[in-house]
């Protein structure tokens, strides 16, 4: 494989990561602790709110989703730049 | 059947199961002892990471610290888990590639320098160690509770057992006993949570249950709110602890656990750098299953708790659970000392409410009350008496006690694993006796397993200091070391020995001397410098979110010091760039 080769397919490795990570920090960091306060007052519900549903449960099924697409799509980037295993 | 028949026959049935398993999936090689042969498939090194990775602490004590920390528990909710999404992402797939046995082996051969290797391991070591106290001190209660043995003997049955399958299996022998011991605790734990979000909520799926209403239509949390404010004590839902603080413990937590070695050896027994991804989501779906359902554990067991001593309205004379009237549930955990009642004020009622609020206090003491008298109210107790508080039957509460004891075993059979194999491989195999046969080898592992064992038991027995919050000061540790050098050798090319040893080091230094002055020299009560209060603490920092601070000043070092020394040599360039791609990560790779 070429070097330029890997450069690219590193390229899009970092650009996806990038992404999860930024859904990622926004969820836990953002709706389950900055945002948390707005969050409950703009979705109340269950006695609490949107925000605490985040703390407590969302930002997890969000962890989940972010490796299920995170395994998904790198298997095809694997693929598109040759470098998948056999 | 009564519940000490049933309990040993739980128990006992688990226990045969994990020693079958030992003697099925003994280890004939070291590739087998360190990696369990690299074949295991993705879903059940899923498993048995999250029952690696779930301790008697997640298991047992983490619903009641919610339960008493409501809101802010969200730190533990979060922090846990969302330290795989950087699992996943950044470190597993890429350290299976590079196809060793160890993390200090990786650190040694990406940063060319055998000082780096064993820096790595004194990181690892005093991390797992940290981390491994609290698990045997866990086992030793969870086996005296269960066993209704006293804590000693409890402690050498539990490590008696472990020994048993980890020096036969290795990883190998570990791996199969914990996806054993996953099944065995998820459903103890989940059980009870199903019955009890049913009676008091009328959903089955405690995650709903806890953002359902109850009989009269009052959400479950608002309910809760009301009872607990009601009685002086804080509101569930509000948020206590600053706001800074909490995002630094919950980041410490987070790369912690992606830093943490027990965990991400794990990694390296699947067969493909695929399956490493694919199965840090795995694991996170079988742990998340747990990890949902303990706020709801937390916040339901503490209605129930209240309205159990909290019969009528507040502040009037019958409003209070008369102690001769009081449930069995509270006489038996009465007796094991984790509830403690005094009658202050003499009236034979039990009033439990916060007086450590002057307001709430004083008008306390216009009705007659003289403080609380719930002298004790162990968290832990949140989960052990859940199922008798919601009057389930005993086989429910025979299978907790087998669920517990799986969940302490399983992350202190984890833990060990990795404190001997970086023993054994790193330090003789590597680093000393180089000279030493596969068959040697595979022999001193087992021998550092048994030593690894023997000394854990024994600071299980003697913990240095007080090891029950040592827990959470082991992801610190982590985070301030493991985690940073592993990222720099990933995604940094430029980033060399001396860098990379500057830089852990600065970090664990740095993480331990600010545990230390808070917390006491090792752990000694009273040796520490300034009193352990949010006003001392560094910008409001505690020691348990400084892992992030550590993690932070290690990068720094680390990249001042590559600058000023001599850059890295052109293979290792190269090595990196063979391990950002997946394909050639070979089934197997002795060496």
């Amino acid at each position: 494989m070429s070097t330029h080769d890997g450069q690219g397919y590193w390229a899009a490795n970092i650009r996806l990561v990038t992404w999860l990570l930024v859904v990622w920090a926004i969820c836990s960091y953002g709706f389950g602790i900055l945002l948390r306060d707005a969050l409950d007052a703009m979705v109340p519900f269950g006695g609490v709110g949107l925000g605490f549903w985040f703390a407590q449960q969302g930002s997890i099924f969000v962890f989940l989703a972010l490796i299920a697409i995170y395994a998904k799509k790198m298997a095809q980037i694997d693929a598109d730049f040759g470098v998948r295993e056999d | 059947m009564d519940l000490t028949t049933l309990t040993y026959i739980f128990v006992g049935g688990s226990f045969a199961l994990y020693f079958g398993i030992a003697i099925w999936a003994k280890a004939g090689t070291t590739g087998e002892f360190y990696a369990a042969g690299r074949g295991v498939h993705p879903v059940a090194n899923g498993m048995a990471t999250a029952a690696d990775w779930m301790s008697a602490a997640s298991f047992i004590s983490m619903a009641g610290l919610i339960s008493f920390m409501g809101y802010d528990a969200s730190i533990f909710l979060m922090g846990w888990t969302g330290g795989y999404v950087l699992l996943a992402l950044l470190l597993a797939p890429y350290l299976r590639k590079f196809g060793k046995y160890t993390v200090p082996e990786f650190v040694g051969d990406r940063f060319y320098s055998t000082s780096a290797r064993v820096t790595a391991v004194v990181c690892l070591i005093v991390a797992s160690v940290t981390y491994v106290i609290g698990q045997v001190k866990g086992i030793g209660v969870a086996f005296s509770r269960f066993l209704e043995v006293d804590f000693v003997t409890g402690l050498w049955i539990g490590m008696a057992i472990v020994a048993v399958y980890a020096i036969l299996g290795g990883m190998k022998g570990v791996t199969y006993t914990q996806i054993a011991q996953y099944c065995v605790l998820i459903s103890a734990y989940t059980v009870p949570a199903v019955f009890i979000s049913l009676n008091l909520t009328g959903t089955p799926v405690p995650q709903v249950g806890l953002f359902s209403g109850t009989e009269d239509g009052t959400p479950m949390l608002a309910k809760l709110n009301q009872v607990i404010t009601d009685l002086g004590f804080a509101e569930y839902t509000a948020q206590k602890g600053g706001t800074m603080n909490i995002i630094f413990y919950t980041f410490s937590l987070m790369i912690g656990t992606a830093g943490l070695p027990h965990v991400i050896i794990r990694f390296f027994t699947v067969p493909k750098v695929r399956d490493a991804r694919a199965s840090a989501g795995w694991a996170l779906v079988f742990i998340a299953l747990l990890y949902t359902t303990a706020p709801a554990v937390g916040a339901m067991a503490r209605l129930n708790l209240m309205n159990a001593i909290q019969t009528g309205e507040v502040g009037s004379p019958d409003g209070n659970l008369a102690y001769a009237e009081r449930p069995d549930w509270f006489k038996n955990w009465e007796a094991t000392g984790l509830l403690k009642f005094e009658d202050k004020n003499g009236d034979g009622k039990i009033q439990y409410y916060n007086d450590k609020n002057k307001e709430f206090a004083a008008k306390a003491e216009a009705w007659g009350w003289k403080g609380n008298e719930m002298v004790k109210v162990d968290r832990d107790i949140m989960v052990l008496a859940n199922p008798e508080v919601a009057q389930l039957p005993n086989w429910v509460i025979a299978l907790v006690a087998a669920g517990g004891l799986a969940a302490a075993l399983s992350t202190a059979a984890g833990l060990l694993l990795a404190i001997s194999s970086a023993v054994s491989h790193d330090l003789l195999k590597s680093t000393f006796m180089p000279e030493i046969s596969e068959k040697q080898e595979l022999m001193a592992a087992r021998i550092a397993m048994a030593a690894a064992i023997l000394l854990a038991g024994y600071l299980g027995m003697n913990p240095p200091g007080f090891a029950a919050q040592t827990v959470a000061l082991a992801f610190g540790l982590a985070a301030s070391s493991i985690f940073p050098v592993l990222m720099m050798g990933i995604f940094s090319k430029k980033m060399n020995n001396k860098g990379a040893i500057a830089g852990m080091t600065t970090g664990i230094v740095s993480t331990l001397v600010y545990i230390f002055t808070y917390k006491g020299w090792f752990f000694i009560p009273g040796t520490n410098m300034l009193a352990n209060t949010p006003a001392n603490h560094l910008f409001g920092i505690s020691p348990e979110a400084f892992g992030t601070v550590g993690a932070i000043l290690n990068f720094a070092v680390a990249f001042i010091v590559m600058n000023m020394t001599e850059p890295v040599p052109e293979e290792i360039e190269h090595m990196v760039e063979d391990i950002r791609i997946p394909k050639g990560a070979g089934a197997a790779q002795d060496h």
